[in-house]
């Protein structure tokens, strides 16, 4: 079975031409096209698995815009990439793992979905409660007080990643607070008191 | 019901007792002589006891009404200085008591963690006891009070219990093994007293007081 992915534009020409371009690749199947956000589509929304969306920011009001990829989270685990059907600023679109436009031919539209999903792959839910060198770096930046995006950086992977393995470091550890992290990381000798200044 | 027989329902309820001025040598008074007694009134004594003994129970809009305010101001302010003067201390000298074989560095890095959640824990009751208590108490006088609405309390309810659940989880799963299993044992008992008890306590701030006072400040 093809990797799932999910479609969300008002437009339906948009959305059939996606579709057709994800299906032609022979990798994707698309699993549902959803038109907006009203309470009927997010109950959709609920029951669609997909391993990636593709959602038209103009779905979103300009004042919520900005955070659509975190709204997305509550439903999905996946990759979400933006579909640019009108102008949006720079800003809000890095918080996606990808970003398609209309004038993109087929080949950079399926290599902009599968670098998603592979980047996405970068912080699977892992199992077994050792944490892997991976997370033992990130919670290593976690103590040291980083921000996300610090860590972003330092890393080369995206916020989501990161954030996917904080999540797993907190389900392993039992530990939710920073400093309780810190003191994790410090009685496991992970890091030192000599990194504080 | 005689006060005995209430503490045979839930052991938790002597902390509420005492709390509230109830203290030992009660015989076979009752409740509603207790209440009478120390000066509370009895549906709100056992509004509180109900929350106290029952996990998931939810006060009705009648028994709400009837409340009195004042009652669960004094509660809660009775709450806090057992917190801070008994449990929270009762809890660090464990703390301590567990510690003494570490090396220095272990000790001196999960002591600030305490003393950082101690800080936490007595700026939460601070704001309480400065801002929200004698909000609440303007409010029942119908007198001047600042700017300020339940709601807004409601928004800064920091979390405190996170902070106390790391530490429950630090001692269980990742002490050096120089430690005591005995001292550990004390030290995780008293997490599990205080954690339950503030948790209690938390939902008599969020299911009582902050609907009661909210009511209130919607009827003008």
């Amino acid at each position: 079975m093809g990797k799932q992915i999910l479609i969300i534009t008002p437009s339906v020409m948009a959305a059939r031409g996606l579709e057709s371009v994800l299906c032609d690749a022979g990798e994707f199947e698309v699993s549902g096209i959803l038109r907006d956000l009203s309470p009927a589509t997010q109950t959709r929304l609920h029951k669609l698995a997909a391993d990636a969306i593709i959602i038209d920011p103009s779905v979103f009001d300009y004042a919520s815009r900005a955070n659509a990829r975190a709204y997305l989270a509550e439903y999905s685990d996946g990759a979400v990439l933006a579909l640019l059907t009108a102008s949006a600023d720079e800003e809000s679109l890095k918080q996606y793992d990808g970003v398609i436009s209309l004038l993109d031919d087929p080949t950079a539209v399926v290599r902009k979905v599968r670098a998603a999903l592979e980047n996405r792959g970068d912080a699977p839910r892992t199992e077994g409660e050792e944490l892997s060198s991976r997370e033992k770096e990130i919670l290593v930046c976690v103590a040291k007080g980083m921000l996300n995006k610090e860590i972003a950086d330092r890393f080369n992977i995206s916020i989501y990643t990161v954030i996917t393995h904080r999540k797993n470091i907190t389900r392993k550890t039992g530990i939710k607070t920073v400093a309780g992290l810190t003191v994790y990381a410090l009685l496991n000798n992970l890091i030192d008191v000599g990194d504080f200044d | 019901m005689k006060l005995a027989d209430l503490v045979e329902v839930d052991f938790n309820l002597l902390g509420v007792l005492s709390r509230l001025g109830i203290g030992f040598g009660f015989g076979d008074e009752t409740v509603e002589e207790a209440c009478a007694r120390t000066g509370i009134n009895t549906q709100t004594f056992l509004l509180i006891c109900n929350v106290y003994a029952f996990d998931g129970y939810t006060p009705s809009a009648e028994l709400l009404r009837e409340t009195d305010l004042r009652d669960i101001v004094r509660y809660l302010h009775q709450s806090h200085a057992y917190y801070m003067d008994v449990a929270v201390k009762a809890l660090a000298e464990a703390l301590q008591k567990m510690l003494e074989p570490c090396e220095e560095r272990r000790k001196s890095v999960i002591r600030s963690f305490f003393n950082q959640y101690k800080e936490e824990l007595a700026r939460h009751f601070e704001f309480e006891e400065k801002t929200v208590f004698p909000y609440v108490n303007a409010v029942l006088d119908r007198g001047p009070h600042a700017d300020f609405t339940i709601l807004q309390y409601e928004e800064n309810h920091t979390n405190v219990e996170e902070k106390l659940s790391d530490l429950k989880r630090i001692v269980m799963k990742y002490l050096p093994p120089e430690c005591d299993n005995r001292q550990i044992f004390d030290v995780l008992f008293y997490i599990h007293v205080l954690e339950q008890d503030l948790a209690k306590h938390t939902l008599i701030e969020d299911e009582i007081l902050v609907p009661v006072v909210g009511r209130m400040e919607d009827n003008g």
